[in-house]
């Protein structure tokens, strides 16, 4: 597991919709068709200034090394938290600001 | 020769019934979905590529057309697969905060096989796309 990357502006005009991007190098192993251990993420969640913004819910179908791209409305700076939680219970988390400029 | 003919006769007795099993599976994940409500087939766009060489990464964009706002937004999109082994591929919650119903993601597809979005909305109302993806190599390997 290399550490997760987050493509986000520094900076953001007040009102602006900013687009996200992320990425997770993880094998995402089902288990369904293969005699490896099942290895898989359960969740990822995104808060903005600690509100809830953005999360995915991960079921078999969710691919190898997941990626989003996802937009957040910037009112004011703002400070992200984006949190990748493995089904046994470990977590990933990076963290992102936006100022206003 | 009476080998051969017992072998096809095999074949298409078991084709129907595994297809069978598999669309039960999916029919129970959109009713979870749906609760009762009857989709509307306006306002959510899937677009993904008509032909994927790679079932393992396909990507894919859903748009809902919506404002965004506290009174009028987008809770939740589901991704429902119709012919992978488990067909809940993934569920997207949004905010009034994203301040666009947008995202985008890969999925994994076993086969060509139809792919189901659900948007459901803030005012209790969810919405329903679709599309076809043929599948050069299955992306269930793991």
């Amino acid at each position: 597991m290399s550490t997760p990357r987050v493509l986000i502006p520094d900076t953001a005009a007040a009102g602006e919709v900013i687009q996200i991007r992320t990425l997770i190098d993880h094998p995402m192993i089902t288990a369904v068709s293969s005699d490896l251990p099942r290895d898989m993420l359960d969740r990822f969640e995104v808060t903005m200034n600690g509100e809830p913004l953005f999360a995915y819910d991960f079921y078999n179908g969710s691919a190898e090394n997941p990626t989003f791209t996802f937009f957040a409305r910037i009112d004011a700076a703002a400070d992200f938290v984006f949190v990748w939680t493995h089904e046994d219970g470990e977590t990933f988390t990076v963290e992102r600001s936006v100022a206003i400029g | 020769m009476k080998g051969a003919t017992a072998v096809v006769t095999l074949s298409l007795v078991t084709i129907p019934a595994a297809r069978a099993e598999t669309g039960a599976g999916v029919d129970a994940s959109v009713e979870g979905i749906l609760n009762g409500r009857t989709p509307s087939e306006t306002g959510l766009t899937l677009d993904m590529p008509s032909v994927a060489d790679n079932g393992a990464q396909v990507p894919l964009t859903i748009t809902v057309d919506s404002p965004m706002t506290d009174d009028d937004h987008v809770t939740a999109i589901h991704i429902i697969a119709t012919d992978n082994p488990v067909p809940e591929i993934g569920t997207f919650h949004l905010t009034p905060r994203s301040g666009k119903a947008e995202v985008f993601t890969r999925i994994r597809a076993a086969d060509s096989q139809q792919i189901l979005v659900f948007a459901e909305l803030s005012g209790g109302d969810v919405l329903q796309a679709a599309a076809e993806v043929i599948v050069s190599i299955g992306g269930c390997t793991t």
